[in-house]
């Protein structure tokens, strides 16, 4: 039953993409978080999320999310989020998650902010 | 309101085990797609549905461990509302005890979760929650297109 999450990350100068693939729940949202750590230990202070592969996501796995916000807080980094379906997009603005981590429409418009 | 019966009606009886809300979440979008919702709408649907078995997972303290679901549909000329009932056999709880979350106090807070509510409240037409000591029952509603065709 398990639509498993799937990661794929791309390193760029100073900045890290993390792709995913397949439902955020709890584990979903701890893998990503394991990922964003370990971008962070190497040095990158700017990650972006594409989700362009993610249909579905509970409160759960968000809530991973905010932990992660929170992080890139304390070390001054940023996170940002890009390709979320209407639905996830809507549900970000309705946790007020915009105030905290910016959200583009696609990742062109995302790297212009983050590496500009 | 002239409706008397739903045109339509499915229901589910889902253990309480990891990822059952999937299967909750594939039915809503079966029913949302025969109402005949957009794409979005069926998006929004099926996130409310796996709040709320999520919420009656993680908190009824149910003892028989299981959820069950019922799925509307409603029309009087044709489908144009779907409703969901999510009920729990749980402990239940007080509404006025949920403490409504802000992002301002999460993000230096401990506790990240306990957005189920207020996501299902946002994604949904109508919703209405009924708890006491035999379980808890959140009704859902969504018209077709924009704005709920209740009266």
């Amino acid at each position: 039953m398990t639509e498993g999450l799937k990661l794929t990350i791309e390193r760029r100068d100073g900045l890290a993409v993390i792709y995913t693939e397949g439902y955020i729940n709890n584990q979903g949202g701890e893998e990503i978080a394991r990922a964003a750590y370990s971008l962070l230990d190497e040095g990158y202070r700017r990650l972006l999320l594409n989700l362009t592969g993610t249909r579905i996501i509970n409160s759960i796995g968000i809530s991973i999310l905010i932990e992660i916000i929170e992080k890139m807080l304390e070390v001054e980094g940023r996170l940002a989020f890009c390709q979320l379906t209407p639905t996830i997009e809507k549900t970000f603005h309705i946790m007020g998650l915009a105030q905290y981590a910016s959200i583009y429409p696609d990742e062109r418009a995302a790297m212009a902010q983050l590496t500009g | 309101m002239t409706e008397r019966s739903p045109l339509r009606e499915v229901t589910l009886v889902l253990p309480m085990a990891p990822d059952m809300e999937l299967v909750a979440s594939q039915a809503a979008s079966a029913l949302a797609s025969f109402v005949g919702m957009s794409a979005d709408r069926v998006d929004e649907v099926r996130m409310a549905v796996v709040e709320a078995c999520i919420n009656a997972f993680e908190h009824s303290h149910s003892e028989d461990r299981h959820v069950d679901i019922t799925f509307r549909v409603w029309g009087e000329k044709g489908p144009d509302r779907l409703e969901i009932e999510v009920h729990d056999g749980g402990v239940g709880f007080s509404l006025a005890d949920v403490e409504d979350p802000h992002i301002e106090k999460k993000i230096r807070s401990g506790r990240k979760r306990g957005w189920g509510l207020k996501i299902i409240q946002g994604l949904m037409d109508e919703v209405r929650i009924l708890s006491g000591s035999r379980g808890t029952t959140v009704i859902m509603s969504k018209a077709r297109g924009g704005g709920s065709q209740e009266s």
